[in-house]
């Protein structure tokens, strides 16, 4: 495990109590407790690897940071536009601003959108943002290069692409913007060694950019390689 | 936005009661005008009401047919909007019309045919030209890809999100696809009979629905 760097100071995710319950109506009403009493605190420039069987509540536990999932107790803070916000409490367009400037989250698979060339999937944060074009595609393909897309490929929707190759071009898309909190749910999961490596340097340039980062990766070698802290998950309920 | 809920539900009702279509019952609906801020739409006197229909705001059909004019070109669709609000330069009208039948995927050579010689996909997308020739601040779309093909919807829906985002348009979208919310929606709003059930951004309405209907349609959808 590397050492925490410097930058480790200026705390950033700040979670208190936090539990998930899922109620499912047409299932007699099953309830299911995913995350109980979760207190975390995650700071500028660290890498906090999720650790924990599956089942345990670790992409349940990101998808809950990112506001995809509600939260119904506790409280879920992230820094936003210097200032604490709790996510929880937050109202729609609050959240969105939240995803366009400060938290990016890469999930496993791309949601693939029809006719759109992997090129404008990756720079579209950066539009979002209000970057020109030439720029925002620029960037893009140098990040696309960097995790060795074929560039043939650049220009074409993604629909068709590998399970590896859609896999990059999420994480290309998720790394283009420099977000102050990260959070991944196991990127490296259809990679081979090569860019497993990438990713792995890719992330530890963003913590030393200082940006707080989540995530889940089974692949012990690259755990090893970015993690600054382990947090440990358990799973809630008995069946 | 995005409302989505069953057929009879009241998805249609409430589109037309935001755009002005139909009086409601009771409560209000503010619209921020260009020039005086918040007005109640309904108070406002039928001309102004009429006039914002034509400037500020477009509404997409489900059907082609009930949004455009069968009996006169594909060119003459488009122009009449701007006609609408005071444009009177042939030469002017007729370069914009070409402009915007380009923008949406229409081949400018066809300015003079009639909409009956297009396909159901492109009649869709001569209707949303009609409706944004006038650049509108706000668009209300009912089901606006359920009568087209499945390969004709993804072109329809790319072009939309698009646009949207070029014009920076606001749009109220009634559908029964939650696919094409979830491309087209950042905030999404379920319906059942006739009440908002569930709302929110379209994500956390998709991937962990609260409401016992909103789960119900959740899981009824095929994973393709």
């Amino acid at each position: 495990m590397s050492a925490i760097s410097p930058a480790c100071s200026t705390p950033v995710i700040r979670i208190r109590g936090l539990a998930k319950t899922f109620i499912l109506h047409h299932q007699q009403g099953a309830v299911l407790r995913v995350l109980q009493d979760i207190d975390l605190d995650l700071a500028a420039g660290e890498c906090l690897v999720l650790h924990g069987a599956s089942g345990a509540g670790k992409s349940t536990l990101l998808r809950t940071i990112y506001a995809n999932y509600r939260s119904q107790c506790g409280s879920l803070e992230i820094v936003h536009r210097g200032r604490w916000l709790d996510i929880g409490r937050a109202g729609t367009r609050e959240l969105l601003d939240v995803r366009r400037e400060t938290m990016g989250y890469v999930s496993q698979f791309l949601r693939v959108i029809p006719r759109v060339r992997a090129l404008d999937i990756v720079a579209e944060p950066l539009l979002a943002d209000g970057m020109p074009g030439e720029l925002a595609r620029d960037a893009a393909a140098g990040l696309l290069a960097r995790l060795n897309v074929p560039e043939k490929l650049w220009t074409l929707p993604p629909a068709t692409f590998s399970g590896g190759e859609q896999q990059r071009i999420n994480i290309a898309r998720g790394f283009i913007r420099e977000f102050p909190i990260l959070l991944l749910d196991e990127p490296t999961a259809a990679l081979d060694a090569v860019n497993r490596s990438v990713v792995a340097d890719l992330i530890q340039e963003a913590c030393r950019r200082g940006t707080a980062i989540i995530g889940i990766f089974h692949d012990e070698e690259i755990r090893a390689r970015v993690a600054t802290r382990l947090f440990r998950l358990q799973a809630q309920m008995a069946a | 936005m995005a409302i989505a809920g069953e057929s009879g539900s009241g998805k249609t009702t409430l589109l037309n009661c935001i755009s002005g279509r139909l009086a409601p019952d009771s409560g209000t609906v503010e619209f921020n005008t260009r020039h005086e801020g918040m007005q109640e739409i309904y108070r406002l006197s039928e001309p102004r009401r009429r006039l914002l229909a034509r400037t500020d705001w477009g509404y997409v059909h489900q059907s082609p047919r009930d949004g455009l004019r069968v009996n006169v070109s594909a060119g003459a669709n488009v122009g009449e909007r701007l006609m609408a609000v005071g444009e009177r330069h042939y030469e002017h009208i007729r370069g914009t019309t070409r402009d915007w039948m380009r923008r949406v995927e229409l081949d400018p050579a066809r300015i003079n045919d009639m909409p009956a010689t297009f396909s159901g996909g492109m009649q869709q997308r001569l209707q949303i030209a009609r409706n944004l020739v006038t650049h509108p601040r706000l668009i209300f779309m009912d089901e606006p890809t359920a009568s087209l093909d499945v390969s004709v919807q993804a072109r329809l829906l790319d072009l939309l999100r698009g646009l949207a985002r070029e014009l920076s348009l606001a749009a109220v979208i009634v559908t029964h696809d939650l696919a094409v919310a979830r491309l087209l929606a950042q905030h999404l709003m379920i319906m059942k009979d006739g009440r908002v059930v569930e709302s929110g951004l379209t994500d956390q309405v998709l991937d962990d629905p609260q409401h016992p209907y909103t789960q119900l349609l959740v899981s009824s959808v095929l994973q393709a």
